[in-house]
């Protein structure tokens, strides 16, 4: 571990810019290039780059693994319930055009939701997964 | 049409490599190649998934199961002629399918004039979105996504079934691998 | 000049059918698990780009509207296969796993040497 310093450093600086990168890949995929699926893989990129880094316990520390647990079927609570909160107000599921005053704005905040909850669900269940491969020692 | 050959010469070295290791480095390799060809083919979104998912996640996660399991393969018994067979037939048979199909690049095919169309044109209108990918993907096809989200919340949440340390229940370990 | 024109126009098709074949031949000629699946992944990789090459129109732009540009590719494959490389992650590790679980039953990941332990076991019907 004493030879990898320019790794950790470097590593240490990269971070932060992948990870906002994810983020903006997330709220900006209306005008460019990106989405849910981008930014979750992205964001979950981050934690496996950490972890391969400075190790799993560490990792495990920041983002525990109960929690990432809970984000798998959060996300796909988050999305159907947007689909939800349609059927009450007397549209179809997944019919956005509710969630706010006019069409235009109430399809960019179901986009917004949805695409959120796309986020939560895969990022949860990449990082999950990768928690699931490696805590498991070699047998 | 240079990246579609490398992708074609690294998929031959994938299948005529024996170590793991490196089969997984070049599955890695062509990842990458497959992303820039996609990003030539106009696909943006989909080049930046594949850049992440095929590159990055799934080479990780393949080196983790190596380190979990053996980095070199046997050599197989018998000779593979019959599935080399059925590969070449197979081949043939699309390849004379590829015929009649369009050529690259063609403006005028059927498929960019029937909902592609519509969805290109009343994405601004309609959702105010200009990335049509994006409107597309999460609003006129809501449903679809909806049912990719839960793929992956099934497929994650059997692998933390297959995958999670029988830490108290040893004895019940096996009842819950068949399930 | 036509057969060049020709084979320019198909080139695309006939490097993903060598792809999906050379990830089937993978698929059913080998016999370690992790290089089936990556000859299933290639395969595939092949779909996704048999989806996607149609949608492009020479001279085109990425399906982002924008002024002063016309000719977009066709978002439709880009949506299918965006979610269909997020699923196939999934489903990847999903094998991966069963992988794992296979090698620590077996210990190997080579399908003769599990059918032989299974010829062994027979009697005892376990695991």
């Amino acid at each position: 571990m004493r030879l990898d310093v320019i790794i950790r450093v470097s590593i240490k600086v990269l971070l932060p810019f992948i990870l906002m990168f994810g983020l903006y890949v997330q709220f900006h995929g209306d005008y460019g290039p990106g989405g849910g699926f981008q930014a979750g893989v992205v964001a979950a990129a981050t934690v496996i780059l950490y972890a391969i880094i400075f190790g799993l316990a560490p990792t495990k520390r920041i983002i525990p693994p109960l929690m990432v647990e809970i984000m798998i079927p959060l996300g796909v609570l988050i999305f159907a319930g947007v689909g939800v909160v349609g059927l009450l107000v007397g549209e179809s599921y997944l019919n956005y055009s509710v969630l706010a005053h006019d069409q235009i704005h109430g399809q960019e905040w179901g986009i917004f939701l949805v695409e959120a909850g796309v986020f939560v669900t895969v990022a949860g269940t990449m990082v999950a997964i990768f928690y699931a491969f490696t805590g498991r020692g070699r047998s | 049409m240079v990246l579609l050959t490398l992708m074609a010469a690294v998929v031959i070295g994938i299948v005529r490599v024996r170590n793991l290791f490196s089969v997984v480095v070049l599955g890695g390799i062509y990842s990458f190649l497959m992303a820039t060809v996609m990003l030539v083919l106009d696909a943006v979104d989909v080049a930046m998934t594949e850049a992440a998912v095929g590159a990055g996640v799934s080479t990780v996660l393949m080196l983790s199961v190596l380190y979990l399991t053996k980095t070199e393969e046997h050599v197989p018994q018998h000779t593979p002629i019959v599935p080399l067979f059925v590969a070449i037939v197979t081949g043939a048979v699309l390849v004379y399918g590829t015929i009649d199909k369009p050529a690259f690049g063609i403006a005028d095919t059927p498929m960019h004039n029937h909902v592609g169309a519509r969805y290109l044109e009343q994405s601004i209108p309609e959702t105010g979105v200009p990335n049509v990918v994006t409107s597309v993907l999460a609003s006129y096809r809501g449903f679809d996504t909806l049912g990719e989200t839960t793929v992956i919340f099934t497929a994650g949440i059997g692998v933390l079934l297959l995958m999670k340390r029988r830490s108290r229940k040893v004895d019940r370990s096996s009842d819950e691998e068949q399930g | 000049m036509n057969l060049v024109q020709e084979i320019l126009a198909h080139y695309n098709h006939w490097i993903t059918i060598f792809l999906m074949v050379a990830g089937l031949y993978v698929v059913v000629a080998r016999g370690n698990m992790v290089k089936k699946l990556v000859g299933l992944s290639i395969f595939q990789t092949s779909v996704y780009l048999l989806y996607l090459s149609p949608g492009k129109i020479l001279g085109g732009t990425p399906p982002i509207i924008g002024e002063g540009y016309s000719g977009y590719a066709n978002p439709l494959p880009h949506v299918l296969i965006l979610t269909a490389i997020v699923v196939g992650v999934a489903t990847l590790s999903l094998g991966l796993a069963l992988v794992v679980r296979i090698n620590e039953a077996y210990g190997t990941i080579e399908e003769d040497e599990i059918f032989e332990t299974e010829e062994q076991f027979q009697p005892g019907e376990d695991e």
